[in-house]
Order: C-alpha cells, then structure tokens, then sequence
C-alpha cells in the first residue's frame, strides 16, 4: 500500500516538473521578446538578457518611425469587414448543406472540403488577373470581397456543428409554419452560438495574421499596407536594432494575446471542434 | 414524397447555396482551368503565346523549382510527423496532470495564437547567432550553437521549432480525443496486465485515429503551402524589404527556405512568368488531391449517417 502510494507521488512529481520544464520553454520566447524591446538600442547589440534600463518610450518610438497606426487601420478594415462577409455568405450555405434533403448535397459536401484543402497558391494566377482587369489590385479587396461568396473551412466547421443540432427542432419550426430563413435566425443561430463564434474569431484572426494575402496584392501599395507586411520589413525599412523590432512585433501580438484572454472559451471550444470526427 | 415536391426542393437548396456556388464556379473551377490553359502558354500580363510544353520542358531545368519541391518535401516528410508526435506528447502529458491542467494546456496553446509574421520575426531574433538568448544559454553550458537561420544545414530545422511552439491548436484537438476514449477500457486493460505501451497501441491509438488522420491530412496540407513563415525568416535574416523595387534572393540562406509556393510567387508576380507559375501551380494542386482524396474518401462514407444522427 505505501509502496503504491509512494510510486505515485514520484509519478506526479515526474509529470509536474516536465510540464514545468516544458511550460518554460513556451513562455520564454514572448518574455524574451518582451525584455528585448525594452532595451536601450546599445544594449540590443549584446548579449545581456536583463535590460539595464526600463525604456519604455521604444513603444512611442515605434509609432513615431513607421506608420503603425495606418498599418492597424488597414488590418483592422481587412479582418472586420472580411469575418462580416464571411458570416453573411457561410451560414446559409452551411445550414443548406446540413439540413435540407436535395440532390447532390453529398457532392456539394465533398466540393467543400476539396476548396477547403486546395493551396490558395493554386488559384492565384487567374484569381490575380481577374483582380487586375478590375483595377483592384493593390488595395485589399481582392481579399474581402471574395469573403461574400463562403468561405469554405468556415462553411465545413459550422456545418459539422449544425448536424449536432437535433432535427426535431426544425421540424417543430416547420410545423408552426416557420419558413427556412425564419428557421435559421430564430431557432438554429441562437443554439449555434458557440460554432458561430468560433468561426468568427478564426476569420478575424486568419485575416489579422495573413501575410500571403496583402503580399501579393498591397505590398505594391504602401498606403495599405498591413501589420504583416509592415512587421516583416519593419527592421531593414527603418534600420533599426532589435529593441525597436521586438517592440513592434510586441504591440502586433499584444491584440491577439489579450483578445484570447478575454474569449478563452470560445477559442479551445472552437479548436475542438475543428478535429471533428466527422 | 412526390417529384414535383422534390423538385421545389431541389431549386430552393440552389437558391441558399448560390453564393457559395458562384465562389465555387468564380474562385475555384474557373481558375483551376485557367491555369491548366496558361501553362501551355508564355504569358507576362501583356502578350499571350502558345508555347506548347515548353513550360513543362523548363520546369526540369530549373534547378530553383527542383530545390524548391526538394524542401517542401522535406517539410511534409520531416516537419509534419515531428509536430504531430510532440503535440501528442503534449496532450498525454497534460491528461496525466493532476494539478493545473487547464493552466498547462492554455500556455501550450497560447503560442498557436501569436501572429505568423510576429512569431517568425521573434524566432529570428531569439537564434540569432550573434546576441540571441537560446545561443547564449547554449554557451553557459558550453555548447557553441549554429548559425540557425543563417546557415543552410540549420535554417530548415529552426523552422520546425518555430512549428513546434505554434503546434498548441493540435494539442488541443488531440487533447479532446484523449479524454474521449472510455475510461473503462483502459480499467480493463490493466486488470488484464497490459502495460503502459501496450495500452497506448491497443486503444488510446485506435481510438483517436479519426482525430490523427485529420490532423496528419491538414498537416501535410499546411506543409504543402508553406509560405509565410519561411519567407518571413529569410527576409528578416538577409535584412532585406517588402516594398517595390528591392531585390530580394529568394530562400535565404543558399535556397534552403525556398519553398514551392514561394517560387511560384516569384515566378508568377515578380519575374511576370505566369505560364510557368501555372505549371508550379499543378504540381502544387496535384500533390495537394493526393492528400485531400484521402479526406474525401473518409467523408464520403459517414456523411449519410451524420445526416440522420
């Protein structure tokens, strides 16, 4: 019995002190990114990890050198106006596909998940020049606009969670004499919360983290660019040391961090549902 | 049910999904058999010629294009699996935890959520040889550490780490499937003396093999498109611009970060080769159907009975 007992300390003492270990390792690249940016430009040049002086005017510095402020305007209008196209065009299809019985549903299932799973590299010759026939290439529509025609992972997660949804609840609509549209917006949306949300969040943040994207067609276009874009230049463009640098990449993360902090929930909720099981 | 009913119905599911089969038709069908048209043509946005498969030809002799299949490839074979099995390690570990578990798993997912640009930007400067933190950790113990992001042999491997502290979404999602399995299987197991081993291939791997397979599936999808993280890294370490006008080596150090989709970006819109990008652009599609097939086939069966659950 004490044998057991002590085994099982041991084991509890072995699984903690690696999750330790390991918890460290995970939290040390934003603490030393953190501690960076706080360093005296001469400081940056060495080696010393601890900042001999708290400078806390690097993140006014920041602002003062390259235009932060236009860059987050520009993100903001992107991840904002994108997830609110998505929301519009997904949700209808995905309940379509979930729920109503009508040849080739499968297929269009099927065709769903091959645009989910399809490189965006694929496509982009042809989707660029259609973009450049209409004179929309160097700003970020090419990005937002296609938003109001479904975005396909958004449309697979919420119609995985909508099947979860038992039909007797549409079928009750239906007998009150709801139509579909109806249906949708009074009895399935209020009990589809969390999938919305979730897909809502993951849009907004693909579009705030999406380089790819504003690459292809902004970087041309200095006025709308994006925090990507100007983050990845931001050293060479500015000449900066790494004090500067890691004080800019802080203030790209710091939305995201917080944001999460906030909807914790919501995110690991959402995560899960994205391993679905079919 | 009658066939005029099933019609009405047919023509109403048309109209809800007529947004997204205007994107299918606009965004997917149209280019994929554009590009399979300019890749027989030379195109530069000004001038369009038929060439043939002068395009194919060249992709043989491209010395760029076959490093840049060499190292997407090393991405999907070596990058992937070691993600996959440290974020099952991961999730293990945090099922095992008695205390703190929800804390753990949050700070295990945490670097998930941090912004491609800003991570990568981050990790150059924590390897970076000169004043960078993992180095001068590795020097206290007497290690002198590699040139990580500027050398050749390195720069690929700091990309996995870079991968591997971002892995937090699939911790979590395996995470899930762990706890899912039945407690009692594992009961019974034990009191039929299987060990450790035996019960992880027995059952938790049996039973978590859907969760595995989407995420090996996603994985390799991911790894195919690489482009971000990769092209962030050789940028930031060569100090070089994305505004217009910069010359920019692609794949820095030495071609070593030169993924597919990165050449065919710079074939297509730097170097206005867009016939050649489009035959880059099906190799691309065609090593990504291989996997997305696999996929396909899974839901192709439990569909029908998800929809009467």
């Amino acid at each position: 019995m004490r044998g057991t007992r002590a085994r099982r300390a041991l084991y509890w003492i072995a699984t903690h002190a690696l999750a330790l270990a390991l918890a460290a390792m995970f939290l040390a690249p934003l603490v030393f990114v953190g501690l960076t940016s706080l360093m005296t430009d001469q400081q940056a040049l060495t080696s010393q990890l601890w900042p001999h002086s708290w400078n806390w005017d690097n993140f006014a510095e920041v602002f003062e050198r390259s235009p932060l402020l236009r860059w987050l305007a520009n993100t903001l209008l992107y991840a904002v106006l994108g997830t609110a196209a998505m929301l519009l065009s997904s949700i209808p299809v995905a309940y379509a596909l979930a729920r109503f019985r009508f040849p080739g549903r499968r297929l269009a299932f099927l065709l769903v998940i091959t645009m989910m799973m399809l490189p965006p590299q694929v496509v982009a010759v042809p989707v660029y020049l259609i973009w450049a026939r209409a004179g929309l290439t160097g700003t970020l529509w090419p990005l937002i606009l296609p938003m109001l025609l479904g975005d396909a992972f958004s449309i697979f997660l919420l119609r995985q969670f909508l099947l979860t949804i038992p039909k007797e609840y549409v079928e009750a609509a239906r007998v009150d004499g709801c139509s579909d549209l109806r249906t949708l917006i009074r009895v399935i949306l209020p009990m589809a919360r969390p999938a919305v949300a979730a897909v809502a969040l993951f849009q907004f943040f693909y579009c705030w983290n999406d380089y790819y994207g504003p690459l292809l067609y902004a970087s041309t276009n200095l006025d709308n660019w994006t925090l990507s874009l100007g983050l990845a230049s931001f050293k060479a463009l500015h000449s900066v040391q790494w004090n500067l640098t890691m004080a800019a990449t802080l203030l790209v993360m710091a939305p995201v961090i917080i944001v999460f902090f906030l909807a914790q929930r919501v995110f690991i909720e959402g995560v899960t549902l994205t391993g679905v099981k079919g | 049910m009658s066939i005029r009913w099933r019609r009405r119905e047919g023509l109403h599911a048309l109209l809800w999904l007529s947004p997204w089969l205007a994107g299918f038709a606009v965004f997917f069908l149209y280019p994929l058999l554009a590009t399979v048209y300019f890749s027989f043509h030379r195109y530069d946005m000004f001038t369009l010629e038929f060439i043939g498969l002068d395009n194919y030809r060249y992709l043989l002799h491209d010395p760029r294009a076959l490093v840049a299949i060499k190292n997407t490839l090393w991405l999907v074979a070596f990058m992937v699996p070691v993600q996959l099995v440290f974020a099952l390690g991961l999730a293990q570990l945090v099922t095992r935890l008695k205390t703190g578990a929800g804390l753990f798993r949050t700070v295990f997912y945490l670097p998930s959520l941090v912004p491609l640009v800003a991570g990568t930007v981050s990790f150059v400067f924590l390897l970076n040889p000169a004043t960078g933190p993992l180095n001068e950790a590795l020097r206290v113990i007497g290690v002198s550490g590699p040139d990580w992001f500027g050398d050749p042999a390195w720069s690929k491997p700091s990309l996995t780490l870079l991968g591997m502290w971002g892995i937090g979404n699939v911790m979590v999602i395996f995470l899930a499937a762990l706890l899912d399995v039945p407690r009692h299987l594992y009961e019974a197991a034990e009191i039929d003396g299987a060990g450790a081993w035996r019960r992880f291939r027995s059952i938790t791997l049996p039973m978590i093999s859907p969760v595995l397979m989407f995420s090996a599936v996603t994985g390799v999808i991911y790894a195919l498109q690489y482009f971000t993280q990769a092209m962030i890294a050789a940028r930031v370490a060569s100090g070089t611009t994305d505004s217009p006008g910069t010359t920019f080596v692609p794949g820095y150090p030495e071609m070593s970060t030169l993924t597919l989709p990165q050449w065919l970006f710079y074939a297509g819109f730097r170097d206005y080769s867009m016939g050649y990008a489009c035959v880059l652009a099906l190799v691309l599609f065609a090593a990504s159907m291989v996997f997305t097939l696999v996929l396909l086939r899974r839901f192709r069966g439990l569909d029908e009975e998800a929809g009467v659950r």
